[in-house]
């Protein structure tokens, strides 16, 4: 049905003709679901705007032959391609909160869009809606659709978006990334949509994401893309059971299992340099420091309320409550995981032990020493140094206006470990060699590296404190599956050879399960689960932990095999 | 060269845009000959031993009775037009950029103070900065001319009329910077860099002007463009009023304002040299200020 053929994009700039696309091929046959993965940069969203004719200018398709069944999309001019659109192909966009429009009914939006492809009365496209909305799971649908997009969860809002995209019964729906900003439990209802729809109504679907479990899970075919080229199509058992290119292969191999552990990322080395070289003076600096035991970390009966939305003047809001009665025990020298959907409170809890927010109630304790909250701890507090933290974003994590020497030093300087200016910037190279960079990126400005490369900077950064403690926040959410394989070996490495108490934060099962001894569950505030890693993940207890588990994503077992023994 | 100027895209964009490299130019230019406007400019024009009554209200050269002496024609006294505005421009632009100064000083502090600490300080300041708004710049000029009329002798009266003038505009300007940049504090506050510096516990100056201001500058940069033109307009305004210079050191306004009583009895190019010149300086200023806003800010391009 859609085919597309030797398909060359490029975006001139100042510099030339930048190349986004080059020399792709891919086919999708009516009821197909076929996955376009890659990691970032690798221009697949670029592929599915080329074949809907929205290149953002102002690139433009360079060669190729672009053709959905007879029509051939590259000569059309602007009326044609715009009646195309939407009439025969559709496409839902990676974020439910912005494709939908706040300020109008979701009727008013579906009546639009089929009366602007179709001359039907009104009444037959209300009808056509309500239809549509049920199709998609949406009880009630004649009533609910009254509402503003706002007035729907994120995953309803999905369900709205895709029942838009179909409205005009299209032959090929591009869905760029369409579960990424969705919970596992929702992303595992969206994706069973998708296939029940491309089953049932037998179009073809060009499902573009990064997540390999995604695919995995429902694709029929797959393609995969790496800096504009194409590097392996097939059906998908064989793509990812069988691959044959060693990127595949690769990419694979750096999928974290959720049914065990593993103790090392098989990581190739990568072509940006970015291998674990040794820093040694760091490492015996670091160490030096390291004389006392490592200490852990207590917290008991942690509540967190916020202030809520005020609704009448006289009356106090009600607080919100974002940690809820939060105890657990983190032993000195181990990693600790909390996992939890968005909401979950896992945040909050990051800046209640970093002292940014002030829990309403509870007591933290550090080792011994009990652990002042919020404006309490005072800026020369030894927790200040002790706790570091690696955040979740790292192009706003580093100051992008400071140099990375300067950036490395300030916790040198801060806590006055090391007094001579020469001394610090030669620690602060060596410390860039330890998390596996080179040590000339000290003079260069965080811009010029990709974001693993500043999640290394970030936690050489934290390393810099000398700290035993070390709070990670989603470090790896960020990042490509690649990257974060590198970054979690690197994480494993450093905690094995300093014996850092890691307090391991993220939405992630499958990357808690490599990296955590125990793990803590959070839902809505509360702690659902609490015990040893290996436990909760082959026998949940909790209700809530069990279904997590059954809808993440997974491999068939016998395709990571494969990899293992590589 | 050409490959450098590929490399910096806002040098990039300065040479593909002409209005902007006219601006440029302009704003040099008429900065550079106020700013050496003793040594440029043919007479002293606050020296009255320099020009002669003999010489008063000539034409430019290009009209009938037009002296090459005088290139740009004189006024009632015989001032040579070109020395006049040149001083006059030079005072105007010493008005205006000092209290663009002061205003940045005290507007980014006091904004990034509020952003910081948020909470009753932020709303002190804040409501500080609307009451401002809401008083005319004129009002403040007039409130701040005559507390100095009051407290001071009056033979430091004049000597002082130039600062009294630059910090009247400076009071009605800082609102502007105080809001960007309390604005911009705002959005970098919940960035994790921010957070990781309170998180080490570094002291909140450290904090606001080594990790937050660089950050900030750009929008700023831009306000500090703006509102050069607007203290130089506002300068005008005031001395035109009456309010701000008088008639023995004239900057623009004051220029202008003499005009005002030659343009109905034909002698137009008293009204219309110095307004001419304020228009060019403050329009290209201004193209200036927007090209600065569109490197920064590269969503609007």
């Amino acid at each position: 049905m859609l085919r597309v053929e030797n398909l060359t994009v490029k975006f001139p700039s100042r510099f030339g003709d930048v190349t986004a696309v080059e020399d792709m091929s891919l086919a999708i046959k009516p009821g197909e679901i076929h996955g376009l993965v890659g990691e970032s940069g690798a221009g697949k969203s670029t592929v599915g705007a080329a074949i809907i004719g929205l290149l953002q200018k102002p690139g433009y398709v360079a060669a190729g032959t672009l053709k959905l069944g007879d029509t051939d999309l590259r000569k059309l001019d602007r009326f044609a391609a715009h009646q195309l659109r939407g009439k025969r192909i559709s496409m839902i966009f990676q974020d439910p909160q912005t494709s939908l429009n706040p300020l109008m009914r979701i009727e008013d939006q579906l009546v639009e869009t089929i009366l602007s492809h179709e001359d039907i009365p009104l009444k037959d496209a209300q009808k056509r809606a309500v239809d549509l909305l049920e199709e998609m799971g949406i009880e009630n649908a004649a009533a609910r659709m009254q509402s503003y997009p706002h007035q729907f969860s994120g995953g309803m809002r999905q369900r709205v978006v895709i029942a838009l995209a179909l409205c005009t019964n299209p032959e090929l729906i591009i869905a760029d990334e369409p579960t990424t900003a969705l919970d596992v439990a929702v992303q595992s209802q969206v994706l069973e949509l998708i296939r029940r729809l491309a089953d049932n109504r037998k179009i073809g679907f060009m499902l573009i994401t990064h997540d390999i479990g995604v695919i995995a899970q429902i694709a029929d075919a797959v393609t995969v893309m790496r800096h504009g080229k194409l590097i392996e199509n097939g059906a998908t058992a064989q793509v990812l059971g069988q691959p044959k290119h060693p990127y595949t292969q690769q990419l694979m191999a750096a999928v974290p299992p959720l049914d065990r552990k593993i103790a090392r990322f098989a990581v190739p080395d990568d072509e940006d340099g970015l291998k674990a070289t040794s820093g040694d003076a760091a490492e015996r600096w670091l160490l030096a420091g390291e004389k006392e035991a490592p200490i852990g970390l207590r917290l008991e009966k942690i509540t967190v309320a916020f202030p809520g939305t005020r609704t009448s003047l006289w009356r106090k809001p009600d607080p919100f409550t974002a940690l809820d009665d939060v105890t657990f025990d983190v032993r000195p020298g181990t990693v600790m995981g909390i996992v939890g959907e968005s909401g979950s409170g896992k945040s909050t809890l990051a800046k209640t032990l970093t002292g940014l927010i002030k829990p309403t109630s509870g007591t933290m304790v550090l080792g011994d020493a009990p652990l002042p909250g919020g404006k309490a701890r005072s800026r020369h507090h030894p927790s200040r140094q002790l706790i570091q933290m690696v955040f979740q974003d790292p192009f706003s994590s580093l100051n992008s206006r400071h140099k990375i020497g300067a950036i490395l030093a300030e916790p040198l300087w801060l806590y006055g470990l090391v007094t001579d200016k020469d001394a610090r910037r030669t620690l602060c190279a060596e410390m860039l060699n330890l998390v596996g960079m080179a040590p000339e990126a000290i003079d260069k400005y965080p811009h010029q590296f990709s974001g693993g490369q500043r999640q290394r900077i970030a936690v050489a950064r934290a390393l810099l404190a000398r700290p035993k403690v070390l709070i990670c926040d989603e470090p790896t959410s960020a990042l490509d599956v690649s990257i974060q394989a590198q970054l979690l070996n690197l994480l494993k490495d450093l905690q094995a050879a300093f014996g850092l108490t890691v307090i391991f934060i993220s939405h992630n099962l499958s990357v808690v399960r490599q990296m955590a001894d125990d793990v803590v569950v959070l839902r809505g505030g509360r702690i659902q689960e609490y015990g040893a890693s290996e436990q909760i993940y082959a026998q949940p207890q909790a209700d809530y932990t069990k279904r997590l588990l059954e809808l993440t994503p997974v491999m068939p077992q016998e395709w990571q095999g494969q990899q293992l023994s590589l | 060269m050409w490959a450098f100027i590929k490399q910096r895209e806002g040098l990039w964009l300065f040479f593909r845009s002409p209005a902007v490299m006219i601006a440029a130019i302009v704003a040099l230019i008429i900065g550079f000959c106020a700013l050496f406007a003793p040594w440029i400019a043919p007479i002293d024009p606050y020296d009255l031993a320099s020009f002669s009554l003999m010489d008063g209200l000539l034409p430019p050269v290009w009209e009938e009775f037009g002296n090459e002496r005088f290139l740009l024609g004189t006024d009632d006294q015989g001032r040579d037009m070109i020395s006049s505005i040149l001083y006059g421009a030079r005072l105007s632009l010493i008005i205006g950029i000092s209290a663009m100064a002061i205003a940045t000083v005290l507007g980014v502090g006091l904004g990034l103070a509020a952003g910081y600490f948020g909470g009753r300080f932020d709303a002190i300041v804040m409501r500080i900065a609307d009451i401002q708004l809401a008083l005319p710049a004129i009002l403040t000029a007039l409130l701040i001319d005559g507390i100095a009329r009051g407290l001071l002798p009056n033979d430091m009266q004049q000597d002082l009329r130039v600062i009294v003038l630059t910090l009247a505009i400076a009071l009605s300007l800082w609102v502007n910077f105080a809001r960007t940049a309390r604005a911009s504090t705002f959005v970098q506050m919940n960035k994790e860099y921010v957070q990781a510096a309170v998180m080490q516990g570094q002291h909140p100056l450290r904090v606001m002007f080594v990790h937050i201001l660089p950050n900030i500058l750009g929008p700023l940069l831009v306000i500090m463009t703006v509102d050069l033109a607007s203290a130089i307009l506002l300068e005008a305004t005031l001395s035109f009023l009456g309010i701000g210079l008088p008639a023995d050191s004239p900057s623009l306004g004051t220029l202008i304002r003499i005009g005002m009583q030659f343009l109905l009895s034909g002698e137009w190019w008293i009204l219309w040299m110095p307004t001419l010149f304020l228009v060019a300086l403050v329009v290209s200023i201004n193209v200036l200020g927007d090209f600065l806003r569109d490197v920064f800010n590269p969503r609007l391009r």
